[in-house]
């Protein structure tokens, strides 16, 4: 634990706020986006805002990967779990995602649905061998991070032509999502973004490559960087140099991990057996061009929206929630009037509160302290 | 019972069927080989449906808790202790001195006999160690499907010293919030089991009975005690959260002065918990007036189970009844109750 106790030094990160006060140039604002939900539960979990100067603001952004899968596909993943042969396999922390009326895989469970928790998507085609007359569907989510293991599971189960086991695809892509985000701040909306803070564990499979296009495009700068709250600190610094300087690249603050290219072999899987989609809905963000991947046709057999009759059905988030604001940084948590009435935690209505990685859920949960107006005692 | 003895359970390779709850000889045979075997007592010994025993003057409290934990054996204990533990445990919050426990179980069809009578073992040793007997109880049986092998209920009686009257209620600004060791420890002893999940952990589950620690509490510190908690499901962030809400008060805590095993920490890490959140099942927190802190803690300090006892913060006023903690990097934080659940069936 020693390694990452370094990481999490109160002394050393009195070191870089120090550092980052002084340099921050006066009379100017900071907005930086964390795009990742690592990202965010570290700030929150850590207090790191309390360390920045208040010129520095960090915005929340949407790399939750349960917090943007849309209300229609656990609409359609509960249908496929309340099929009487199908049992359906996938992460935890997906189990409680609203889909519409409230209804979530955690709830059809208590119903009767065969929906199982694993830890991996080995567990997933396990299930499937132990028990050859249930259908097992994989409901796989995620970036680039958790794309390889979904690759690698479709790969064993082709090898071993496991023909009860299939997965339901709904990984999604880390800069479509970047991209979107810059576009809608630079055309015109009231609140543009200073730069980004680029993601941890997608870019040791992604590198920093990708990033290059948005930095060009858009003109913010991209500092990638690892999930301790020392690393997060570190990149802001790296930031507030880039605006400073007028300068807008991609810099690596996660060195120890992330090279440019990437993870190439864990690439060249996903590009073997996912294929881009033309668009993929978001949920807060809406239909976003080819963000996301599906199952590629050498690998169909196993795809479950080919075996199920799985409808493209759209949901409409309620009206009343602010999240796609929120995740493009115009408004923050409380400023949602569903935020901590009719929206929490427990029952969570939007994209933002679904999980501790959400930028609402982090608010509610660590720093809803900072919105009050008597200070404690 | 009858003296015209059937043959022997088959405590090896036997199982439960219907029959063990029928009402019949087999279900005596149960109790008698499997139970009362395990619990003998003067009280077990009349067979009567009741225990009956004297009563000193004074408060009493009664508590009675449920165990449905899987796996039903875990590193560290197994849901037989753990239904003595627990109910001791919950006895002991009030500073009550335990005196008697019932033990209710509800029995699958089809549930290994060896399995359940190393329960009952367990139970018996726990029982007797902890000096609180198992006086009475009941057995069901349900058919297969209809149960997860076993679950106990137990119930517990016990005596209030004079002069203690504790209650989640009762913190008050300026308390002082003092913790009995490392948290964490039952929770990912319990995970490190579970089908899906295993995970190599020296960690064992922490499962203990509190009273002789509580006794020596109460000792030490008198009615400057004001309320103890034993932070089972939901963690350490449940049970403040609890006082803070029922108390009318804030909470403020230091997370570098929270002990827990590096392990633990590690686990916790892998699993993407928060350890403030992970059951425990031989701790407890405790708020204090702010002079008898000091007298407290050095007190626990001296009994095995409170070694580790560490000042975790204070209490403060908080119209918002926020439980804050300063984090080990400098920043502030809410510490939250946990959504949802963390680990499903720990206790």
């Amino acid at each position: 634990m020693k390694y990452v106790d370094e990481y999490r030094d109160g002394a050393l990160a009195r070191g870089v706020a120090e550092r980052i006060s002084a340099e921050v140039t006066l009379g100017r604002a900071y907005r930086f986006m964390e795009f990742c939900g690592g990202h965010t539960h570290a700030i929150s979990r850590y207090g790191i805002e309390d360390l920045l100067p208040t010129s520095i603001r960090m915005i929340h952004g949407p790399g939750c990967p349960v917090c943007v899968l849309p209300m229609g596909r656990v609409d359609a993943a509960i249908a496929l779990a309340l099929r009487p042969d199908v049992t359906l396999a996938t992460y935890g922390d997906v189990m409680r995602v609203p889909g519409s009326n409230g209804a979530s895989l955690l709830s059809a469970k208590a119903g009767g649905a065969d929906v199982r928790m694993v830890y991996s998507t080995l567990d997933a085609l396990r299930i499937a061998e132990d028990e050859p007359d249930r259908q097992v569907v994989f409901l796989a989510i995620g970036f680039e991070t958790t794309t390889p293991p979904t690759a690698a599971v479709l790969r064993r189960a082709r090898e071993r032509g496991c023909r009860n086991f299939s997965v339901f695809c709904n990984h999604v892509l880390t800069p479509p999502a970047m991209g979107a985000i810059l576009a809608d701040g630079s055309s015109g909306a009231a609140v543009a973004l200073d730069g980004l803070v680029g993601p941890a564990h997608v870019s040791t499979v992604i590198g920093t490559a990708p990033y290059v296009t948005i930095t060009e495009r858009y003109g913010k700068p991209v500092v990638v960087a690892g999930f301790e709250p020392l690393d997060i600190l570190q990149a802001v610094l790296m930031l507030v140099r880039q605006c400073n300087d007028g300068r807008h690249q991609v810099e690596n603050q996660y060195t120890r991990v992330v090279t440019p290219q990437g993870n190439v072999k864990a690439q060249a899987d996903m590009a073997e057996i996912f294929r881009l989609r033309d668009t993929f809905e978001w949920r807060g963000l809406g239909w976003l061009p080819e963000s996301a991947l599906a199952i590629a046709d050498p690998y169909a057999d196993f795809d479950a929206e080919k075996r199920f009759d799985i409808s493209r059905v759209t949901t409409a988030d309620n009206p009343a929630c602010e999240c796609g604001t929120i995740l493009r940084g115009l408004k923050r948590p409380a400023e949602c009037r569903l935020f901590g009435t009719a929206c929490t935690p427990e029952t969570p209505i939007g994209a933002c509160m679904v999980s501790s990685e959400g930028a609402c859920a982090a608010h509610w949960s660590y720093g809803r302290f900072r919105q009050r107006g008597t200070s404690p005692t | 019972m009858t003296t015209h003895r059937r043959r022997n359970l088959d405590l090896v390779h036997g199982r439960i069927d219907m029959t063990h709850g029928a009402g019949g000889r087999a279900m005596g045979q149960l109790i008698g080989d499997v139970f009362h075997s395990a619990f003998d007592n003067e009280w077990l010994r009349r067979g009567d449906d009741q225990a009956a025993f004297e009563v000193a003057g004074g408060r009493m409290v009664m508590t009675t808790d449920g165990y449905v934990v899987s796996p039903l054996f875990f590193p560290g204990g197994d849901i037989g202790s753990l239904a003595v533990h627990g109910t001791i445990n919950d006895i002991a919050m009030a500073a009550a001195r335990p005196l008697y426990l019932s033990a209710s179980f509800i029995l699958e069809e089809g549930f290994p006999l060896a399995d359940l009578a190393r329960i009952a073992r367990s139970m018996g040793d726990a029982s007797r160690t902890a000096g609180v007997p198992v006086v009475t109880g009941d057995t069901k049986v349900v058919e297969r499907g209809k149960a997860d092998g076993v679950f106990i209920a137990t119930t517990g009686i016990g005596a209030v010293p004079p002069g203690m009257d504790l209650s989640a209620d009762k913190a008050r600004p300026g308390d002082v919030v003092v913790l009995s060791g490392t948290i964490g420890d039952h929770g990912v002893a319990v995970m490190s089991k579970r089908r899906n999940v295993e995970f190599e952990t020296t960690i064992l589950s922490d499962s203990a009975p509190l009273h002789g620690l509580v006794a020596d509490m109460v000792a030490a510190a008198g009615p400057s005690l004001r309320l103890m908690r034993d932070p089972t499901r939901g963690g350490l962030s449940a049970t403040l959260n609890e006082v803070a809400d029922r108390s009318g008060v804030g909470i403020r805590l230091v997370e570098a002065a929270i002990p827990v095993k590096s392990e633990v920490a590690a686990a916790c890490e892998l699993l993407g918990l928060d350890p403030l959140d992970v059951a425990n099942e031989g701790k407890l927190v405790a708020v204090v007036a702010p002079d008898a802190a000091e007298r407290l803690v050095a007190a626990m300090r001296a009994h095995p189970l409170g070694r580790d006892a560490a000042i975790i913060g204070k209490v403060v006023a908080d119209r918002d009844r926020f439980v804050q903690m300063t984090t080990v990097f400098g920043g502030e934080r809410i510490v939250a109750w946990l959504a949802g659940e963390a680990l499903p069936r720990i206790c």
